[in-house]
């Protein structure tokens, strides 16, 4: 016994190394950077600098945006996961192949395609003009950004949800059916309870990888949307100030701690309520 | 062909790009130990050149090499940005850079560059245009670091199936007609340099005031601009995706041979004009070699065949003289210097000026 343990030590031995190597030391370099200034010395104003009207601005409208494709992918994911729950049929490894094949393809080639779906020349507007409609305005707008990262992030949240609705124990829901629950209460008192962690870890694979984004936001928003995250790539990349860049991150892992706590919490609660 | 100091626009780029060369850097450092060694040699005849992506007839490279002997190890940077760190982080890695105007600046600023022999590249003497020369020194005063490759001005690009008249002033970027019909250059000084000369300032002022009426002119256009890019100018107005773009003239010529509704003009407040000049780094271990190589850039046939091949403007007199007259009438590709009112070259302003820059920019762009 224990020395079955002792070999299953070793097997993390290469995660460990890439982990130390790629996620500890950079991260490590990141609050080293965001506390010191150009010369050295310990500051703070690097993560204070958040308050300034252009970083506040930029972090305000993070939140929303992402907060709006977030709930957008919860409308979506749920319904369906139910859905695919409900109904073990051939179809739906149909449906999980459209889900996951387009996520075989590069990131950036798919926003690219939006770019040509919703520019005023594009696509979808010289369909609507063929129609003798009006043009609509949609590159380069907020909507535009919450889309891509509706498009881009959706099944993040579906897997989990999908997951959690699929490890719940058929009887618990024939027991509330037999002990008189509607489908409705089943629903609310049963399901969705119990599924609760998927939605959360699905909450987090979404929101944070929204609220963090530069890419999205350059590409659909017409470099007229600066978000957090393109304020901290330039100031990398422009402003080479990787001080300041740095302190802004550490602002932005506030958020994801937060919501790796909540993860954990909700994981933990499950775990006892078993 | 796409070019510039424009590091916002490249970001994409180079994030694909990282992916690609990361990997290949790390393996080139690993195995620089032994070419270090080898490069020491003053007599190896191999030259390191660090030009602009596309920005050279790849034919004129090793026909150099033939004529030389020499070797060329040729590598490309997308933005002066990206290029000048790797060179300050080893002045040696190269021979022979084509920096633009204000990098060629802060980098003899930072003791980086070497005055060049000038006996040794007779081409260089003989066939670069005076006028260029003169424009030179406002980053180059004693025109002793670098030889002008390239210029060109930045203006307006528009359709003229998608505008009334002519256009000639940078005040149409402010005209609610053209509301969602603009596209800005997506960097920093090309920018304000729009607001500046509109203004009346200089495009290399520094004052606090001056740039802070410039951003409330920029913050104020916002709402009519579609988009604040930099490559993706020369598409989107060939597509007829917009009606107005701020380009620069190279590209402009290119975007006329797509589609012909598009007319370029040099605004009549001013604008932009920008030199590419071949330097030769302080540390450079093959400085004949690099010599060697501006003459024969600066040679007539040779200038006239990269002209061709990369469409901007030469300041080569021999080159020109070799043209057709239609080439040389055209007026984006050799504009007349003399008739054209506040044309300025970028100067390198300094760290705390370029994070003032910024922080305006900033406020633009969250505006």
């Amino acid at each position: 016994m224990n020395k079955t343990k002792k070999i299953a030590g070793f097997l993390g031995i290469p995660y460990i190394i890439w982990g130390a190597v790629f996620i500890i030391i950079p991260l490590l370099m990141v609050v080293w950077y965001g506390l010191t200034d150009a010369s050295g010395s310990f500051t703070l104003s690097n993560v204070a600098a958040i308050a300034e009207p252009a970083h506040r601005k930029a972090l305000l409208l993070s939140v929303i945006l992402s907060f709006a494709a977030t709930v957008v992918c919860l409308l979506m994911a749920y319904p369906l996961s139910l859905f695919l729950t409900e109904t073990q049929k051939d179809s739906n490894s149909l449906l999980t192949m459209m889900l996951i094949v387009p996520m075989w393809m590069n990131f950036l080639l798919r926003t690219y395609a939006w770019q040509s779906l919703l520019e005023k020349t594009g696509v979808i507007n010289t369909f609507l003009t063929s129609l003798g409609l009006q043009p609509l305005r949609m590159i380069n707008t907020p909507g535009a950004i919450v889309l891509g990262m509706v498009y881009n992030f959706l099944p993040f949240m579906i897997l989990p949800i999908y997951n959690a609705l699929q490890k719940i124990d058929r009887n618990v829901i024939n027991a509330a059916h037999d002990l008189g629950a509607g489908s409705v209460q089943t629903f609310l008192r049963v399901i969705f309870p119990l599924s609760l962690p998927g939605v959360i870890s699905g909450i987090t694979m979404v929101f944070i990888p929204a609220l963090t984004t530069f890419v999205v936001s350059s590409l659909l928003g017409g470099g007229k949307i600066l978000l957090i995250g393109n304020v901290i790539e330039q100031e990398f990349m422009v402003a080479y100030d990787w001080n300041l860049g740095s302190g802004l991150s550490l602002v932005l892992l506030v958020f994801i701690i937060i919501s790796v706590v909540i993860s954990v919490i909700t994981d933990r609660e499950e775990e006892a309520a078993r | 062909m796409m070019k510039r100091n424009n590091a916002a626009g490249f970001r994409m780029a180079n994030a694909l790009l990282l992916t690609i060369v990361l990997p290949a850097a790390l393996l080139s450092g690993c195995g620089n130990s032994g070419k270090r060694e080898a490069r020491e040699d003053d007599n190896s005849n191999v030259l390191y050149v660090y030009n602009w992506g596309e920005y050279i007839d790849p034919d004129v490279i090793g026909e150099f090499e033939e004529e030389t002997g020499y070797k060329v190890v040729y590598d490309v940077f997308e933005t002066n940005e990206v290029m000048y760190p790797k060179i300050a982080a080893d002045p040696s890695q190269y021979d022979v850079i084509c920096p633009s105007d204000y990098m060629i600046e802060r980098m003899a600023q930072s003791d980086l560059l070497s005055e060049l022999d000038f006996d040794a590249m007779p081409n260089a003497s003989a066939n670069i245009g005076k006028d260029y020369w003169e424009m030179s020194r406002a980053f180059d005063p004693e025109n002793k670091y670098s030889v002008p490759y390239t210029w060109g001005t930045v203006g307006i690009l528009y359709n003229t199936t998608m505008v009334d008249g002519e256009i000639d002033s940078w005040d149409v970027l402010w005209d609610p007609a053209y509301n969602d019909n603009i596209l800005m250059q997506d960097s920093v000084r090309d920018l304000f340099m729009v607001a500046e000369k509109k203004l009346g300032y200089s495009l290399n002022t520094t004052d606090k005031k001056e740039l802070e009426e410039a951003r409330d002119l920029l913050i104020q256009e916002k709402p009519l601009v579609q988009a604040y890019v930099v490559d993706e100018v020369r598409d989107k107005m060939i597509s007829g995706e917009a009606a107005i773009g701020v380009i620069y003239s190279g590209e402009a010529e290119y975007t006329r041979e797509e589609n012909e509704d598009l007319a370029y003009c040099v605004p009549k407040e001013g604008t932009n004009v920008w030199i590419d000049s071949w330097v030769i780094t302080k540390q450079s271990r093959h400085k004949k070699a690099a010599a060697a190589w501006i003459d024969y850039m600066c040679r007539g046939d040779v200038a006239l065949k990269n002209f061709e091949y990369i469409y901007y403007s030469t300041p080569n007199t021999a080159a020109m003289e070799l043209m057709d007259e239609e080439t040389l009438s055209n007026e984006v590709l050799f504009p007349d210097v003399s008739k054209l009112q506040g044309l300025e070259a970028y100067k390198y302003l300094g760290t705390d000026a370029d994070r003032l820059y910024y922080n305006l920019w900033k406020e633009i762009k969250s505006s």
